[in-house]
């Protein structure tokens, strides 16, 4: 295992304090709606408020996974207060959400809008509702000191190119030991963007027990492409010179860095100590007929948020345009070209490690101020923009409770 | 990674991950003609025999059809034609051994040919 890059790290930030024991690092406010119904309301309900970010589920029909995210969403430590905007027709439980949201120690509420009237009055109890919220957020909010064994990061990769493997995924990988190195947590995914690696993967376990986790997880996502008949690789990537998923794999890979892997996570499961972790979003062997894993960047984005990480970084070579609601979206390109040429979007430039203007442990130790400057209160770029893209989708990661289903 | 590497002359650049790799990856829009290599085989040179864009591979040495093509020290997918030193490696003479999509898109840009419109 290489030591780690001995410099002093960022000075630690002021951050929001929980109820909960969480720390976030942003003060936000939460609006949920419950069914593309009601979207446009929710959305009208949060233009033009700086604090609140907007997600919802499409559908009228209730899925366990979607809940799972959007309460894992709802009580996330940059989260301070949660608003439920129902239709009032859908299967999904907009003061079922608010109650979870409560009991966490979140200034909460709900209503429908079929009992408000509709579209304008809707939107007027939302925003009074808002107000109220704010209020209370603003009165109760508990600052306190946060340094890196606090912070939990995500990241994957979207938009790869050829130098995504060579420059913007390793450097986030060296970034990740650093934070290991410093008690904080790491978070990637995309395992069927290891295909090919299982041996690889297995290598890198902390136990027996979690290579065991991560051969299930491995055979799961490979089973899963063979059935769908789709692996996880784009006409962006093919264009960008990758030639095939094992190349993408490889490259993608490169961002778990170089520590021990502690286990295999779910879904909307919140990390259970510090260290690497891998996420596991494929859905469930019996469920896999019923939708892809990762249909585009923001859905993977909104599964790393939902295990609580705090910041989520973006390794785009061939650039992107997305950001991400509750947690910052911080972008980094392999590719110098493209950082030129999207300058407006993209956060930093790993390319210059291929240049020879940096080495990978002094791009690694940038990356990790630019981490501490954003958790500090330095809007990131694609935050700045306002970008908010979120995707809650029906997926089954159910397996547990499929038995108590089958008996029809 | 090799430091000292910006006074090279630019759009002959490419990169090799791992020693046991027999493709690099191109740093600039290369054009035929001689290529210095950066990475583990820093200070080697080749020459391209066609133009290999950013991003895209370049043969280190010459592949027979069905030859393992590595990079990053591992099997990325199989020669499907030979290849001669210098030459751009990519859909058209490559194919992974477990996606069998990926052989049915348009070499320039990733397209799928296998999708009707209509």
């Amino acid at each position: 295992m290489p030591e780690s890059f001995q410099v002093t790290p960022p000075t630690p930030w002021t951050g929001f304090l929980r109820q909960d024991g969480r720390k976030g690092i942003r003060n936000l406010i939460l609006v949920i709606y419950t069914v593309e119904c009601a979207s446009f309301v929710a959305h009208a309900i949060a233009a033009g408020e700086e604090d609140t970010h907007v997600i919802g589920f499409s559908g009228c029909y209730d899925n366990a996974y979607a809940i799972r995210l959007m309460l894992a969403l709802a009580t996330h430590p940059n989260v301070g207060a949660c608003l439920a905007v129902g239709l009032g027709c859908e299967y999904t439980q907009p003061a079922r959400l608010a109650e979870v949201a409560a009991h966490s120690g979140r200034p909460s509420d709900w209503f429908y809008i079929q009992e408000q009237g509709g579209t304008r009055s809707g939107t007027a109890c939302g925003k009074a509702k808002l107000a109220q919220l704010r209020k209370a957020i603003q009165a109760s909010a508990v600052r306190t000191p946060m340094d890196w064994s606090d912070l939990v990061v995500g990241a994957e990769c979207g938009g790869s190119d050829g130098t995504s493997g060579l420059a913007g995924n390793p450097v986030v990988g060296r970034f990740y030991d650093f934070l290991v190195d410093r008690g904080g947590s790491a978070v990637f995914e995309e395992v069927v963007e290891m295909i090919g690696l299982r041996d690889i993967l297995l290598s890198r376990a902390a136990t027996p027990a979690v290579a065991a986790e991560l051969d299930l997880a491995y055979r799961k996502a490979e089973s899963y492409c063979k059935a769908v008949r789709q692996y996880s690789v784009s006409p962006g990537n093919f264009a960008g010179g990758l030639t095939s998923i094992e190349e993408k794999s490889m490259g993608a890979f490169a961002k778990s860095g170089s520590r021990p892997i502690q286990g295999v996570l779910r879904v909307a499961q919140t990390v259970p100590h510090s260290g690497l972790w891998l996420l596991d979003s494929v859905p469930d062997d019996h469920f896999m007929q019923f939708g892809y894993t990762n249909p585009n960047d923001t859905e993977g984005i909104m599964d790393l948020i939902s295990v609580g990480a705090q910041i989520v970084l973006f390794v785009t070579g061939r650039g992107s345009v997305i950001g991400s609601p509750v947690a910052p979206l911080i972008k980094v390109t392999g590719n110098s070209r493209t950082f030129e040429r999207m300058n407006e979007d993209m956060d930093f430039n790993a390319g210059t490690v291929l240049s020879g203007e940096r080495t990978l442990d002094e791009a690694a130790m940038d990356l990790m101020k630019m981490v501490g400057e954003v958790a500090t209160g330095r809007p990131s770029k694609p935050e700045a923009l306002g970008h908010r893209e979120y995707f809650v989708m029906y997926k089954h990661q159910d397996t547990p409770g499929l038995a108590a289903g089958c008996h029809a | 990674m090799t430091a000292g590497t910006t006074d090279l002359p630019t759009r002959t650049r490419c990169f090799q991950v791992h020693a046991a790799d027999n493709v690099a990856t191109a740093l600039d829009d290369l054009a035929p003609g001689p290529v210095h290599v950066l990475g583990v085989a820093a200070g080697q040179t080749l020459v391209a025999t066609e133009p290999v864009a950013l991003g895209h591979k370049i043969a280190l040495r010459s592949l027979a059809e069905n030859q393992p093509v590595i990079k990053f020290g591992v099997t990325i997918g199989l020669a499907t034609a030979a290849i001669p030193a210098g030459a751009w490696v990519h859909l058209h003479n490559c194919r992974s051994q477990v996606d069998e999509r990926s052989s049915h898109l348009d070499v320039k840009t990733g397209a799928a040919l296998d999708t009707l419109y209509a």
